[in-house]
């Protein structure tokens, strides 16, 4: 593997850090404020885009910023994996910046220097995590971020914000804490070295059962990911404002999780190892449980947002789903649902928002007939669905197909089942919405002709944009496969 | 210069001469020659510290006499390091100290600094000295000078405080002064050096367990190990804040010095783990004190006692650490004496500007803080996660050193404390946060629906600056102590332990 020493994964996270004195010294001046963080937004961008050639051609960018414990350093390493996370973070970034401005003006919030501010830090947490080069700087960033992102929940400032920080930090903070933190320092015991690597750190040091344990300690412990049953703080989180439901819990916060999830499957503990001690089967049970309830409860739910938290709950099982089904087929179609998930969920929360605003509706029930009026916004709608539930022509077909391709490899038809029966729930949860959205008669309705009443345009560009990229992502889904093929050596 | 080792503590003590006689003449001078005092100290402690890195051990001979007979102050790279941390707390705390012993001891300032200069003495020379019963001495001064500083404090419970602490402190004194004379009838030394060699040779004498156990116990009462604790938390909460922003930080880790000291240059590894065989035992006093003091700290209402309750878990995890018996443990416990000391002085810095504008610390008190005083409660954020162990800054390092001790000496139940306390404090202090961030001052937390206007009303009122640059300064140097634990750990801490 080639690696070169580069400054640029270090300056895509200390970009949006940097940029929060001046957005906080710009506080009364909005606009300024604003332009700013799409300064800062496209700089990170670019920088992450900068990577990508070189990435793609299967070398590694490397900095090494302060040696803790030998084997145990604060360092950056840009891979595949790592290159594909950040390109979607950074990318959607700006998109949600468009929709914040939207967003946070049309319902004249509080505190938004705060709000734009803590967004940022959160970035620039998530970028650092995609770009870990060990567990330990992994475990810094996540939990920047876990703490970053409690500002953001708690917004509104009264008891249910209130109720709903508290609950989040119990589960995120909590597991992370108690579950990756003594894990972490476990393998560092044993092994002397934190540092990822396809191969594994391990060389025998583990008995099955030890294992087994480590493996369900980050597996639980990183809680982001939603696996039950530490998954309700994502439902209570909805309380946040949309850009933070949008864009942190349907992309950056959740995907970190995952992401981390991932990593320590793949570069701690290394797919042969866990193929060894079968312990592939193991998460995919677990993962296939959170799957089918996920989807069940948000088949219940009434109220959209959470109706979309629990579906994300599910999807982001799916992920760690392929991962443990240990076959290249399926590490390729659960990855790359990291990228098809967050394009097609960030467009359906995106919806939400812009229906709050324009309509002050939140429940799915009020919103028979409101297709009428809002028909860019629902037929994005319609196309973000597609993509979640995995249907052509949006992306995450890609990924449905793989995992299932993936299932036929490993030989594990049952779980083929849990897909197809999760797939039908996907369907079922959200394609009515849509249908009753511009079929089904609103109670206001007189007959007379509807007028279009969307919301702002900064609320329905953004949704247009990450709708038609979900469409894109169906024809050429190339760079993201080619990062995985990267990455994991597949 | 030769003479830094001495000056390190002469010139607090010639401060305090000068700052008292100026206190008759001219009472303004006071304040500058304590700051010039300290600052003195400040900077020959890093001279010497740059020295020892460099070029070792300094052993120096006060007014030229020989060990064993004259006293001897031994500096090398752990008391080096520990004598920096002293001086710069002492230091920056004074300045941070200028507007609020003003406000807090309107006709007594003057005597304020000459006591605390004479506290800074104590505990400088205790961490310098090299002779066990000059210890014993300077003990003595850092405690009767905390007895009047608090006392000093709030007028109804600081007189009441000092009283126990008095009591229990002279205990404490007794037993470690008891150790040593112990130590006295069977070598016939004071010298730290010269007692350890000949006890090497003797190590099954029951004189030489006795004064192990006096001398240990007595450490430990004065460093407020659960159960010998209980003078401390009304102790450090009814004392004036700009004494207990350096006696909480200082204090306690300065005997976890000494015990470390006593525990590797004078009794020895092999008494205490092979011979005694006491490392287990003592780890779980460690774990039960963390344990006691995160879930006392849980039901306090009042924060700086909420904080003093955490220094009781803090100092179970460095007695922990110290005594498993290995080089991680070891190497956490005295990387946790300089981030402890950080963040718990940062934590009071913050409580400092608190009480200095809201006149309260009660946790009812502090609604709506982060819009009033925005940038101490970044401070205390700051200092907050450090202590919960947020990495980068540095509270979750030397978590991690003594985590990975703890694995290593397979004292399971200590790293659980560990983590269990780490999940304790997150408790603690969001609490705090939440009554900070959700509820607003004046009209309760009915009226926090409101969007817009109800939150621009919100005026700064922050503390004076020249706290805010200190509490600042600290907190950022928790992030940096942090990030550069790595070489801390290999300039200081390990070139110290082999």
């Amino acid at each position: 593997m080639v690696t070169m020493i580069s400054i640029k994964p270090l300056l895509a996270v200390l970009v949006p850090l940097f940029v929060i004195p001046v957005l906080v010294s710009s506080s009364s001046k909005p606009n300024v404020r604003e332009s700013w963080i799409f300064v800062s937004g496209t700089i990170v961008l670019a920088l992450v885009l900068s990577m990508l050639p070189a990435v793609l051609a299967g070398k590694q960018l490397v900095l090494t910023l302060f040696e803790i414990a030998p084997g145990a350093a604060l360092a950056f390493r840009v891979d595949g994996l790592g290159m594909l996370f950040a390109l979607v973070a950074s990318s959607l970034y700006i998109v949600t910046s468009i929709y914040s401005i939207g967003y946070m003006r049309g319902l004249n919030e509080h505190g938004q220097t705060r709000f734009v501010s803590f967004f940022a830090l959160a970035i620039s947490a998530t970028i650092g995590a995609a770009f870990s080069a060990n567990l330990l700087t992994l475990y810094l960033f996540y939990e920047i971020l876990s703490l970053a992102t409690y500002p953001l929940v708690a917004h509104h400032q009264d008891e249910t914000s209130r109720i709903s920080g508290r609950r989040y930090l119990t589960f995120i903070l909590g597991t992370s804490i108690g579950l990756v933190l003594p894990a972490m320092i476990y393998c560092y015991h044993v092994t002397g070295t934190l540092e990822f690597s396809t191969a594994g750190i391990f060389s025998g040091q583990l008995s099955k059962p030890q294992a087994t344990v480590l493996l369900l300690m980050f597996v639980f412990g990183f809680a982001k990911a939603g696996i039950m049953p530490f998954h309700t703080w994502l439902p209570a989180a909805m309380v946040a404002p949309t850009p933070v439901s949008a864009l942190l819990h349907a992309v950056a916060v959740v995907k970190v999780g995952v992401f981390s999830i991932v990593r320590v499957m793949t570069g701690i503990f290394g797919v042969d190892l866990l193929a060894d001690f079968n312990l592939g089967v193991v998460v995919m049970s677990i993962a296939s449980v959170t799957i089918l309830l996920g989807s069940c409860i948000a088949l219940s739910q009434d109220e959209l947002k959470r109706r979309l938290a629990y579906s994300t709950i599910s999807q982001l099982s799916y992920i760690i789903f392929g991962v443990a089904l240990l076959s290249p087929q399926g590490l390729l179609g659960g990855v790359i649902h990291i990228v098809m998930h967050a394009f097609g969920k960030i467009t359906l929360f995106f919806c939400a928002g812009a229906i709050y605003v324009a309509t002050g509706k939140k429940y799915i029930s009020q919103m028979t007939g409101l297709g009428k009026k809002m028909p860019f916004t629902f037929t994005a709608f319609f196309i973000g669905a597609l993509g979640v539930i995995g249907l052509p022509p949006a992306g995450g077909f890609y990924s449905k197909w793989n995992l299932i391709l993936g299932t036929l490899e490993a030989q594990q038809t049952i779980f083929m089942v849990v897909l197809l029966v999760s797939s039908f729930l996907n369907a079922f949860y959200f394609l009515p919405i849509v249908y009753k959205a511009f079929f089904g008669k609103s109670e206001e309705e007189d007959g007379s002709p509807v007028k279009i009443q969307e919301a702002n345009l900064c609320l329905v560009i953004p949704l247009i944009i990450s709708a038609i990229i979900s469409i894109v992502l169906f024809f050429y889904p190339t760079v993201f496969i080619n990062l995985i093929k990267v990455g994991l050596n597949i | 210069m030769d003479n830094y080792p001495a000056l390190i503590v002469i010139a607090p003590l010639l401060g305090a001469f000068f700052a008292g006689l100026a206190a008759w003449i001219e009472k303004r001078l006071s304040y500058p020659i304590a700051l010039a005092a300290l600052g003195l100290s400040l900077f020959s402690a890093v001279n010497v510290l740059m020295q020892v890195i460099a070029s070792g051990t300094i052993q120096y001979r006060m007014a030229g006499w020989a060990p064993p007979m004259g006293i001897e102050y031994r500096i090398d790279l752990l008391n080096a390091m520990v004598l920096v941390l002293v001086s710069g707390i002492a230091f920056l705390n004074l300045i941070a100290s200028y507007k609020s012993v003003i406000q807090e001891t309107t006709d007594r300032a003057e005597s304020f600094y000459v006591i605390y200069l004479l506290f800074c003495v104590g505990l400088l020379g205790v961490v310098a000295t090299g002779d066990l019963f000059n210890l014993y001495v300077l003990i003595e001064i850092t405690s009767l000078t905390s007895y009047t500083l608090i006392a000093l404090g709030d007028r109804d419970r600081g007189p009441l405080a000092a009283l126990n602490y008095i009591f229990i402190g002279v205990i404490g004194a007794s037993f470690y002064l008891l150790g040593v004379g112990y130590l006295y009838i069977k070598t016939g030394s004071l010298n730290m050096m010269d007692v350890a060699n000949i006890l090497s040779g003797i190590q099954g004498s029951t004189t030489v367990l006795v004064a192990f156990f006096l001398c240990i116990i007595g450490v430990w009462i004065k460093m407020a190990l659960f159960p010998l604790h209980v003078w401390l938390p009304n102790g450090y909460t009814y004392a004036p804040v700009a004494f207990s922003r350096v006696v909480a930080p200082l204090m306690t880790k300065v005997m976890v010095y000494v015990m470390i000291r006593l525990m590797i240059s004078v009794f020895g590894y092999d008494y205490i783990f092979t011979e005694l065989n006491l490392g287990q035992a003592v780890v779980w006093l460690g774990t039960i004190a963390v344990l006691a003091g995160s879930i006392m700290a849980l039901s306090q209402k009042n924060l700086k006692k909420m904080l003093t309750y955490i220094i009781v878990a803090e100092i179970g995890y460095m007695v922990g650490g110290a005594w498993l018996a290995n080089e991680l443990g070891m190497t956490g416990a005295i990387l946790h004496i300089v981030n402890d000391a950080l963040m718990t002085f940062a934590l009071f810095l913050a409580v400092g500007n608190i009480a200095y504008k809201i006149k309260s610390t009660d946790l009812a008190n502090l609604k709506g803080l982060f819009g009033r005083m925005p940038w101490t409660m970044a401070g205390f954020v700051l200092a907050a996660f450090s202590i919960i162990g947020v990495p980068p800054t540095c509270g979750f390092f030397s978590k991690w050193y003594l985590v990975l001790g703890a694995f290593e000496a397979g004292a399971y139940h200590f790293a659980a404390a560990l983590i269990f306390s780490s999940l304790i404090c997150a408790v603690l202090f969001f609490k705090v946060f939440e009554i900070c961030f959700f509820e607003s001052r004046s009209n309760g937390h009915g009226d926090a629906h409101g969007h817009g206007d109800s939150h621009s009303t919100v005026i700064v009122e922050e503390a004076p600056i020249s706290m805010l640059v200190v509490s600042g300064l600290v907190s950022i140097s928790l992030i940096v102590a942090g990030l550069y634990s790595g070489t801390i750990v290999n300039t200081i801490i390990l070139p110290f332990l082999r």
